[in-house]
């Protein structure tokens, strides 16, 4: 059974923002995408860049040279070592999506007083029954 | 080892000096190379008395080789037994810089291929010549010489003014394209940059060597322009670039395309894919050792045999004997080589086989 962790507040990852976080001793990096919520692991499946660090861009098409389609803009994080882009939703990478991808863990928002009950690992946290909470499951 | 019917993609007709070229010139043009004293358009990219430029037993009057079609079939049709020879002519068009007498010049060198060598011989095809002084031009020749279906190819020289996937070329493309003509990409320059990126060189082995840089760049400039997302029917053939430079240039070319990408979205696929679909390399000079097992893996390198054409590059020296196909080729390569691929890549020889 996956261990589920709680991570953050929700008020901590404002939509737009990524909190690096870890859970059962990996590194996972969290975004909030307009108000939901999606987790992957911080290691770039490539050479095991930082992608918490990484730019945080929209996804460029083309359907002929000179034409730029720039959609789903905050969505796709980019390496800081070699910026292959990687799409947050599904991990995959752009360049080479079906063997290049980087892990994606479960992620969701539970409240307080539920977590207060178990059986969550609340490792750094304190954890009030009025608030939301971000819990990632390894 | 000759392989019959081969398709031999790169010879080298001569032209002697400019007085051979003089009847296909319209009067004014004429009488002005005569009375300015222009004698030969002589390019430093192969100089008559260059070893590279001639195997010496080939050399006739004045140290010219392959002055006639005579002379060109003999070797290459009769001996090594070609059945279709593509005439690629290196005559210094491309350095005149006026447009209009690189035009004029085109166009009488074109006029003299066929009725000098494709009108005496029914094995003989050409590339058309074209003025990539001014696009239009350009266009213009392959539109009048395109009639003549024994025009098989565009020819440009591998380093000009600008790089050659810039938007501004793009009406010679669609030009070759609806004539179903490759654009063939020969090894030379009109020098009106530096042949490296450094600067000038100071020796003729600089140059030649630098050649396999300039076709990298070419490759580079016509991917990331989006000439093949534009115009996915064209087929680009690189012509004595020596081959081997391609996987370890394709190796760099991809792994920087998987992070900068977003400059290019238009490339939505591997460069290497792209090169696979639509380039094509002559096979001599093949920059490789003498070790058929070298060669071999040179081979496997590319990725696939769909993309060498058999060719001698006769009268260039490029290797000694008949070894036109170098060792470590095996039979189904020779003839995939020799036969299919170029038929697959020159649609009028298609027509002519059918």
């Amino acid at each position: 059974m996956a261990n589920k962790h709680v991570v953050a507040a929700v008020n901590e990852i404002p939509p737009g923002g990524r909190k690096l976080v870890e859970a059962s001793g990996r590194a996972i990096v969290v975004f909030n995408l307009a108000g939901e919520f999606f987790a992957l692991s911080n290691r770039c499946p490539h050479r095991g860049g930082s992608l918490c660090h990484g730019n945080l861009t929209g996804l460029v098409l083309s359907n002929e040279p000179g034409e730029y389609n720039y959609t789903r803009r905050g969505e796709i994080i980019r390496c800081p070592w070699h910026s292959w882009e990687f799409d947050i939703r599904t991990g995959k990478s752009w360049c080479d999506p079906e063997k290049v991808k980087a892990r994606r863990f479960g992620v969701s928002v539970e409240k307080g007083a539920k977590l207060i009950e178990g059986p969550y690992v609340a490792e750094t946290f304190r954890v009030s029954v009025e608030d939301d909470y971000v819990v990632v499951e390894t | 080892m000759a392989e019959p019917g081969a398709i031999d993609c790169d010879v080298h007709p001569t032209v002697p000096d400019n007085k051979a070229l003089l009847p296909y010139f319209d009067e004014f043009w004429r009488d002005s190379i005569v009375s300015r004293g222009i004698n030969s358009l002589e390019s430093i990219s192969y100089p008559t008395k260059s070893p590279l430029t001639s195997r010496p037993e080939w050399r006739g009057k004045n140290g010219y080789a392959a002055l006639s079609p005579a002379e060109v079939t003999a070797q290459v049709c009769d001996r090594w037994q070609a059945g279709t020879a593509i005439l690629n002519c290196l005559y210094g068009v491309q350095l005149v810089y006026s447009e209009d007498m690189a035009k004029a010049f085109c166009s009488a060198l074109n006029d003299w291929l066929v009725k000098e060598w494709l009108d005496l011989d029914p094995r003989l095809r050409g590339s058309i010549v074209v003025p990539m002084q001014n696009v239009e031009y350009a266009v213009d020749e392959i539109e009048r010489c395109a009639k003549d279906k024994r025009f098989v190819q565009v020819l440009v020289l591998c380093m000009q003014e600008l790089p050659l996937g810039r938007r501004h070329f793009w009406p010679i493309y669609a030009a070759a394209i609806r004539h179903g003509l490759p654009l063939g990409i020969h090894a030379g320059s009109s020098y009106r940059n530096p042949v490296t990126a450094l600067g000038w060189p100071t020796w003729y082995i600089e140059d030649y060597a630098a050649q396999s840089q300039g076709f990298q760049s070419q490759v580079a400039s016509l991917i990331t322009e989006g000439v093949f997302a534009k115009h996915p029917e064209l087929k680009v053939v690189l012509i004595e670039s020596g081959v081997t430079w391609l996987p370890s240039f394709l190796w760099r070319f991809d792994k920087f395309w998987r992070g900068l990408r977003t400059e290019v979205p238009w490339v939505d696929r591997a460069p290497w894919e792209l090169v696979r679909d639509h380039f094509r390399l002559t096979i001599q000079p093949l920059d490789a050792p003498d070790d058929p097992h070298a060669v071999e893996r040179a081979i496997e390198h590319l990725r696939s045999d769909d993309i060498l054409l058999y060719a001698s590059d006769y009268p260039h020296w490029q290797f000694d004997g008949d070894a036109v196909m170098p060792a470590g080729i095996s039979p189904e390569q020779r003839r995939k080589f020799a036969i299919d691929n170029p038929l697959a890549t020159y649609s009028r020889l298609r027509e002519d086989a059918r």
